[in-house]
Order: C-alpha cells, then structure tokens, then sequence
C-alpha cells in the first residue's frame, strides 16, 4: 500500500513540474509580438525602417600596431606600417566603425526568404576582410585565401560547432554553414596571431555594419516594438527600444565611451 | 686486490653500456629541446597554426615544405618534428636496452618510456583535433615531465656513478651508498611538490590564467589578492607552491650538505638544484613583469623541467640503497658466470647478507654485453 501511495505522489509530482513547465513556455510565447503570427511573412508594403549612426564619445585609443616580420610573404604583401582595425573612427573622431548593429529582440516568428547569396571572408595580404560582418544561420559562408601564403580560419564560437581550416595554396575557397544564431564569432588566424574577425549569425536579416561615419539601416521591419543593440569588439554592447509603426522610420543613435573598453590579456 | 676483493667493480663498464648511457643522456638533452618547443608553441599561441594532424596542412609531416613553416607553423610544426625525432630515439633507447641491459625491470622501465613517448604524442594529436581543450593540453605538459623523468632516470641508472661502489668506501662498507630514511622521504616529497607545482603551472598555462595576477611581487597591490576567481586562485596556488617548493629545496640541500657533506653525488646536485630554483622564480617573476614574453615564458616552462629533474637524481640517489634488493645485475649474472662461482665475494649495498660480488665481476659484464649483442 506504501508503494501504490508513492507511485501516486510521483506520478503527481512529475505532473505539477510538467504544468510549471508549461507555464513558462505560455509566458514565453505571450511575449512575442501580436502581429507575427507563426510562419507569417514580412509586409514590405507597411515595413519601415530603423536607421541611426554610432558615435564614438571621447578620443579612441589607438590601434595596436602589427609586425607582421615573422611571415615575408605578409612583409612584403603590407609596404606601410600596419595597425589592427579595433577603433575605426571617422576622420573627426566622432563616428564609430566596425559595429554591428542588429535587431536583438521583438520579431517574433516571422518567416524569412532564405539568403540568395553566400557570405564571404577573405584573407588578403594577411588581414581578414570584412573585419566584422553578419550572416544568416544556414548560409553559407565562402573562405578565400587570396595570399601566398597559408592560413588556417578557426572559428571560435559557442553556440556553434568550432573549426579549424588550412588553406596552404594561394586561391583556396572552402565553405562553411553555421547551424545556431550566435553573437558574435570570432575568427583566427592561429599562424597569423594579429588577424581576427567577427561574424554576427542571425536568423533574420535585420542587421548591418558601421562604416567609418558610423551610419547604419536597418530596413523592412514589420511594425514593432524592437530590440536593437549595438556591438563593438572592445567596447562591449549597448541596447535600445524603438517602436516602428507601419512604413515608418525611426532614428536610433548610439554613443559609446572610450573608458568602457574592456581589456584583454 | 690481494684479498681478492675489489673495490670498484663497475668501474670499467663494458663499452656497449657506457655508450648506451651516453645515448640515454642525449636523449634526455633532446627531450630538453623538445619541452623548449613545446613551451614555445603556447607561448606563441601557435598550438593550432597546424590545424591537422598528423599530416600538416595535408602533407606527410617530413615532407611538408620548409618555405612553408613560416610565422607560427614554425613552433608548431618545428615541435612536431623534433618530437617525432624524440619518439624515434626513444624507440632505439628502448630497443638498445632491451637487446644489452642485462637488468630486467630497466628493459621494461624502457619499455615504459616508449609507451609514455608514444602516448604524448597521442595527446599532442588530440590537443589539436579538439582544438586545445585545456584538460589535455595540461595532461601533454604533464606527460612531458614524466618522460623527461624517465630519460633522465634511464641515463642515470646506465651511468657508471649509479653502477659503482664510492671510490673511498671499504670493501665491508655497507654505506658506500647512502641509505638515509629521513633524507629519502624529504628529497622524494620535495620532487612530488615540484612536480605537483608544474602540473599546477600548466593548469594556469592552458586555462589562460598566466597574468590572472598581472603585478610582481604584490598580489593587485597587496599581499594576497583583495579579490579571487577561479584564474586568481590557480595563479596564487603557483605563486604560493613556489615558496614551498623553495622551502622544500633548501631544506633537502641543508640535509645532504650537513649529514653528507662527503657525498659529492649528493652535494653537487643539490648545490645545482639551489641554483636552478633560483633561476626559476626570477623567470617566474619576469614572466609575469614582462606580460608573458614568449621566451621568458618558455625558459619558465623549461626551469621547472631542469628543477624536476634534478630533484629527481638527488631522490633516486637516495633510493640507490634500495635498488640493490631489486637489482638482479650482480647477482644473477655473477650466477650466470661459471667463473665467478669461485672467486671471492664482498658485501655490498644495504643489504650486505644478501648481495655478494664475485671479484672479477667487471670482466664477466663485459663477456654479457658482448653475448647480449651490444
């Protein structure tokens, strides 16, 4: 009879934590959007547009500089002084570069067309190019070596599967499929210790790049209340609210301070 | 000799076994090499600029173009090629010993190295297919004293020192080897804590924890750290294991210098010891003021290999007592030797009942090694 009585008071216990469970799951999906029903997709007839720029407040430090004598291929592909593209700033020193700007929050379960073209990294003249720059889960990510000399990409992610590719021969193209959104991956040169990058890999197409005057759009956005951050290599990342109205567009600006660099060792 | 008796019975260790002891100390001096380059791979981040193994960049390792060994494949590969070169004198040590070493637990101690060779480089592959994991990147530090050990241990148990009687002991001496109980358990906790201290600094190495503590000697300005994390407190322990493993040190080397100070096998490498553990913790302490220079940083790595090692021969020296019980060389081959079961016996070692040299010993190891082939 003790048994039956424990099996009971199990059998009851399992059910509570699978409602509790339940519970979180409701509330969960409670906070997507009203208007992004599941599998709906985006109405470019009523889309509007997120736009801004990242300014920098105060003076960026200065970019660390690379000797890049170990390999002469590198020497000799690099005729100037060579510095690491942490602080892209515009000549006045007020716009930020290189900060990857994207939708965080408030889409809901929209659908989106796949990605048409491929993403691509290029190692050229022992630097990566782009230095950061986004792409969508599931599309495909091309690697070129345009030197003559070897790289090895190695991605280190968390979400994601790391890997490491040699690619020995001038003109080498692998390719490589991220399967989980994650911000942001950082790429390595493993024989080139000053080369890295960032990719930001998202499962929407709401994102862009800074260039040096620090602007940045974000366009076909369904009406919303969003999310947006703005990230940055060294100095970490800053978030916004905005709510977008059908065909709208709305200025979203942020400034970042020097002093927030976070330091590396 | 009048008596019959010698004093010096392994003095004049056959050719084949002192050349095999000159083999077991060159590789010993190419494994030194090998944890430079090992060191220098971390040191240079370079652990995965060879991002396949074992073939580099799709090349057959011995094969793989010089031009191309630029940057950090360098380190990298360069460590992958003297270690294999490591492997393949480890496999002529160990053939060596096993066709001339008449010892048997040290053909086998042979065996064993180049099992541990084989397993590090094991280890060195997997460091790489799964991308530096600290547990095995710790386990390859690990695994590389321990060879290193084990050659060390190797050329000193071929050596003539280890095979011969004190030049000034009688012939009824029992302690023409030293046989110290209290000195043996000091100088054996002394290199468990050094190696310990190593297998934490390795820790701190691969968890990326090396300037945790970015100021010397102060601790963020204080004495111990005002605030701890995980790298905090493995970088502390090394610091604090480097104060005990200097106490240990000195209190070993206080023990030989005034209980055998005629010890020269004792007192020379305790002498040496004092020196290296000082060399150490100024590397130790440039190390961390020089933000990890990849060649302070490596000669680090190496000091405590040196240090290790040279614990080790203070310890097995102190152990040499012991060795006469597990040794069959005297015995067995003094039985084997039809002549010698006529000639006169002396006591030796420890155990002066149990061990008994026949006098002209010394020519029937020469007859061995040349029937074992060597």
């Amino acid at each position: 009879m003790r048994l039956r009585n424990a099996w009971v008071f199990g059998a009851a216990l399992a059910v509570s934590v699978a409602a509790c469970g339940g519970g979180q799951d409701k509330s969960s999906t409670a906070a997507a959007p009203a208007g992004a029903p599941a599998g709906q997709k985006v109405d470019t007839a009523t889309a509007g547009t997120v736009q801004g720029a990242v300014a920098l407040d105060g003076t960026a430090p200065k970019n660390e500089p690379i000797k890049m004598n170990a390999d002469p291929v590198c020497v000799k592909e690099n005729k100037t002084p060579q510095f690491q593209e942490t602080y892209t700033v515009s000549s006045d020193g007020k716009s930020l570069g290189n900060v990857f700007v994207y939708v965080k929050d408030g889409l809901g379960n929209y659908v989106y067309d796949p990605p048409t073209g491929s993403a691509t990294i290029d190692q050229k003249e022992c630097r990566y190019h782009p230095h950061v720059f986004g792409m969508r889960v599931g599309q495909t990510l091309d690697i070129i070596n345009s030197d003559p000399t070897l790289h090895n990409i190695h991605a280190l992610p968390k979400n994601n599967a790391e890997f490491n590719t040699g690619q020995p021969i001038q003109g080498m193209k692998t390719t490589h499929v991220f399967t989980a959104k994650e911000i942001m991956v950082p790429f390595k040169c493993d024989v080139h210790g000053w080369m890295n990058a960032y990719v930001g890999v998202l499962d929407h197409p709401y994102y862009a790049v800074t260039k040096d005057d620090g602007k940045f759009q974000l366009k076909d956005l369904p009406p919303g209340t969003y999310t947006i951050e703005a990230w940055h290599e060294k100095f970490g990342a800053q978030t916004q609210s905005v709510t977008l109205g059908a065909s709208e567009t709305k200025d979203v600006n942020f400034s970042f301070k020097p002093a927030a660099a976070t330091t590396t060792n | 000799m009048a008596d019959g008796t010698i004093h010096q019975p392994f003095s004049h260790q056959p050719l084949a076994i002192e050349m095999l002891h000159k083999f077991a100390k060159f590789l010993a001096a190419c494994t030194v090499l090998l944890i430079l380059a090992g060191s220098l791979v971390t040191s240079h981040d370079a652990g995965l600029s060879v991002p396949d193994w074992p073939t580099s960049y799709g090349w057959n390792m011995f094969t793989f173009p010089p031009s191309m060994w630029v940057a950090n494949i360098f380190y990298e590969h360069g460590h992958r090629l003297i270690g294999s070169s490591v492997g393949f004198l480890t496999i002529v040590l160990a053939g060596w010993l096993w066709i001339a070493e008449p010892r048997r637990w040290l053909r086998w101690f042979g065996v064993a190295a180049l099992g541990a060779v084989i397993a590090q480089g094991v280890l060195g592959g997997l460091t790489v297919k799964y991308f530096l994991p600290p547990a095995v990147s710790t386990a390859h530090a690990g695994l590389a004293e321990i060879f290193f050990c084990m050659t060390v241990a190797i050329a000193l148990f071929t050596s003539p020192g280890w095979n011969t009687r004190a030049p000034n002991a009688s012939p009824n001496q029992r302690d023409s080897v030293v046989d110290d109980s209290s000195l043996r358990a000091l100088a054996t906790a002394t290199t468990v804590a050094i190696f310990c201290q190593i297998l934490v600094g390795a820790t701190m190495r691969h968890t990326g924890a090396g300037l945790a503590i970015p100021d010397f000697p102060l601790m963020f300005g204080h004495l111990v750290p005002d605030h701890w994390n995980a790298g905090i407190a493995l970088h502390f322990t090394h610091r604090a294991g480097a104060l005990i493993v200097a106490a240990m040190v000195l209190m070993t080397s206080i023990a030989i210098w005034l209980k055998h100070t005629d010890r020269v096998e004792l007192g020379q490498p305790a002498l040496l010891l004092i020196i290296f553990i000082i060399v150490q913790a100024t590397l130790g302490a440039l190390t961390v003021l020089s933000r990890r220079d990849p060649w302070i940083n490596s000669l680090h790595v190496v000091g405590g290999a040196i240090v290790l090692t040279t614990s080790l021969v203070i310890s097995l020296r102190t152990w040499r007592a012991k060795f006469d019980r597990i040794e069959p060389l005297r015995r067995d081959r003094a039985r084997s030797a039809q002549s010698a079961l006529d000639g006169p016996v002396r006591p030796v070692g420890g155990d002066p009942q149990s061990a008994r040299i026949p006098a002209n010993l010394d020519v029937d190891l020469g007859t061995t090694a040349q029937r074992g082939g060597a």
